[in-house]
């Protein structure tokens, strides 16, 4: 009997029609602010307010960079149900971290590692949760800081997700079609004797740097 | 149908020379070419891309020139959505203009029901977009909020909507030559524009509404409307009319063509931006190129519908 594993093919198939998808809604447009398409390994760490944010960054990838790419999502969220479950682990390959720290198995730290160790990059959202507040940004969890220290190799590179709150907001299925952007900003590191508070705060401007000030939503 | 042949090996002509001349002056020009030659490098093969867009429309007849400014109405209201407030509360609304009004308009062109897709957005969606938006119960900046969408669906389905209808007149004497009156429409509306370009960079001096647009100069006016109302005059083999009543009606197209791109930049202006999307290289968004169809089409539309049917 041949035993072929469809799982690899499945997920691929998944990426592309999705990258497609979001394409055609949003006509979405990377901006190579600060940085190039490039093979290092990297963090993008992207401004959170809906599911869509990470298909639409991904979809602006090349696509062996977005092959090698996973997200990083809330377990919680993404295992309560068999439906979210399957579509987060097997369709779309996320990262799942457990982010209540009383009830947790695993600690987020290392899961998100050993993805990094297997030579994957990350789409992480440091804010830690969508925002729904009237601020462009939340403040951001220690995760990027704990990440940055732990592998300081891997670059980290802001990326500012434009309308993709409005298209597909939180609580909403069906999507209205927007043009959407993502603008890539310039790596950031942890500079030596830079301490926790001072990156987080460096990080989040970095990432406000890269909104666009004119009319066009937020 | 040996018209429509004529036509397209005429634009291909005039698209061949164009590409000759700008390949020549990219060739000569010093090392890196100026922005203006790369502009217009970018137009020059976003329109070849345009030709043969409309061409492979053309090809399927009334049901293909339909669908493709269906979607040209989806590529422009999303970006005229985009550069709009919209709130959360909005939602269904939005997807009910995309999904159910711009299908539902073009539907109803396709079927020829003058009564009802001449009113459908104006009256009945005009009534129930408010009304919805009122059950749902966010007042927050509600004037603003409708007025804007019904404004977008006006221009960017309802106007729009008005070229493919021109399939759908019976003119007496010009039986399933529908087609030949779009592409008279369209040929000189956009060679208005870009013939308004092209004066205008020659000899433009006095400029019509600086605040609003820059670059609109009363020398480009003239002398863009002038030569579009002659090379609409020399079109009117395409129509129904004669070769004086085609040069007044390329004229009357010609000046709403003007007045809708300078309104478009008016907006453009207010939401600061300088094109309304990114869609086709060196034009901007889908809205930047159609701005003057959208004048034009109903006017044109109706003046034929009173006076040829």
């Amino acid at each position: 009997m041949l035993n072929v594993d469809y799982k690899p093919l499945m997920q691929s198939l998944a990426g592309a029609c999705l990258a497609g998808l979001a394409r055609a809604i949003t006509g979405v447009i990377p901006i190579w602010l600060g940085t190039k398409p490039s093979r290092n390994q990297r963090i993008y760490f992207a401004n959170h307010a809906s599911h869509g944010d990470f298909i639409l960054l991904a979809s602006c990838l090349q696509p062996e960079e977005r092959a090698r790419t996973r997200a990083v999502a809330g377990a919680d969220y993404w295992r309560s149900n068999r439906i979210r479950r399957f579509m987060a682990e097997d369709l779309l390959r996320t990262v799942l971290v457990e982010r209540n720290g009383v009830e947790r198995t695993q600690d987020p730290l290392d899961v998100m590692l050993k993805a990094l160790d297997d030579g994957q990059s990350l789409i992480f959202f440091p804010e830690g949760t969508r925002n729904m507040s009237e601020e462009p940004l939340l403040r951001f969890r220690s995760g990027l800081y704990n990440l940055a220290i732990a592998r300081p190799g891997v670059e980290l590179v802001p990326c500012w997700i434009e309308n993709m709150s409005r298209v597909l907001p939180k609580g909403m299925f069906l999507p209205v079609p927007l043009l959407c952007r993502v603008i890539f900003g310039a790596p950031i590191a942890v500079e030596p004797g830079e301490d926790r508070t001072l990156f987080l705060h460096r990080a989040r401007q970095a990432l406000l740097d890269l909104k666009p000030t004119n009319g066009a939503g937020r | 149908m040996a018209d429509i042949y004529r036509l397209f090996i005429g634009l291909i002509a005039v698209l061949c020379a164009a590409s000759l001349v700008a390949g020549i002056l990219t060739w000569r020009s010093s090392k890196p070419a100026s922005s203006t030659l790369v502009n217009l490098n970018a137009r020059i093969r976003a329109w070849w891309v345009m030709v043969a867009a409309i061409s492979l429309a053309f090809v399927f007849g009334r049901s293909g020139v339909i669908i493709l400014f269906m979607l040209v109405s989806f590529a422009a209201l999303r970006e005229y959505v985009t550069l709009t407030h919209t709130r959360r509360s909005d939602h269904w609304v939005l997807i009910g203009m995309f999904l159910i009004v711009i299908p539902l308009q073009y539907y109803l062109v396709w079927t020829n029901w003058y009564g009802l897709y001449s009113i459908f957005i104006p009256v009945y969606c005009f009534l129930a977009m408010p009304a919805l938006a009122a059950l749902w119960g966010d007042t927050s900046r509600f004037l603003e909020r409708i007025s804007e969408q019904q404004w977008g669906l006006m221009l960017s389905v309802y106007c729009i909507s008005h070229v493919p209808a021109l399939v759908t007149l019976d003119i007496p004497g010009n039986e399933g030559r529908g087609l030949l009156l779009i592409a008279f429409l369209i040929a000189t509306v956009q060679g208005s524009d870009v013939l308004q370009y092209i004066f205008g960079k020659l000899f433009g001096r006095n400029r019509i509404s600086p605040n609003v647009s820059p670059s609109k100069t009363w020398e480009g006016l003239i002398g863009g409307i002038g030569s579009a109302s002659l090379l609409g005059a020399s079109l009117f083999w395409l129509t129904p009319f004669s070769s004086i009543e085609a040069g007044v009606l390329a004229g009357i197209a010609c000046i709403m063509g003007f007045l809708g791109g300078l309104v478009a930049s008016a907006i453009k202006r207010d939401r600061g931006v300088k094109d309304w999307g990114h869609m086709i290289e060196g034009h901007g968004g889908m809205l930047d190129r159609t701005d003057s169809l959208i004048f034009a089409a109903p006017v044109f539309f109706h003046i034929v519908r009173y006076a040829w049917t």
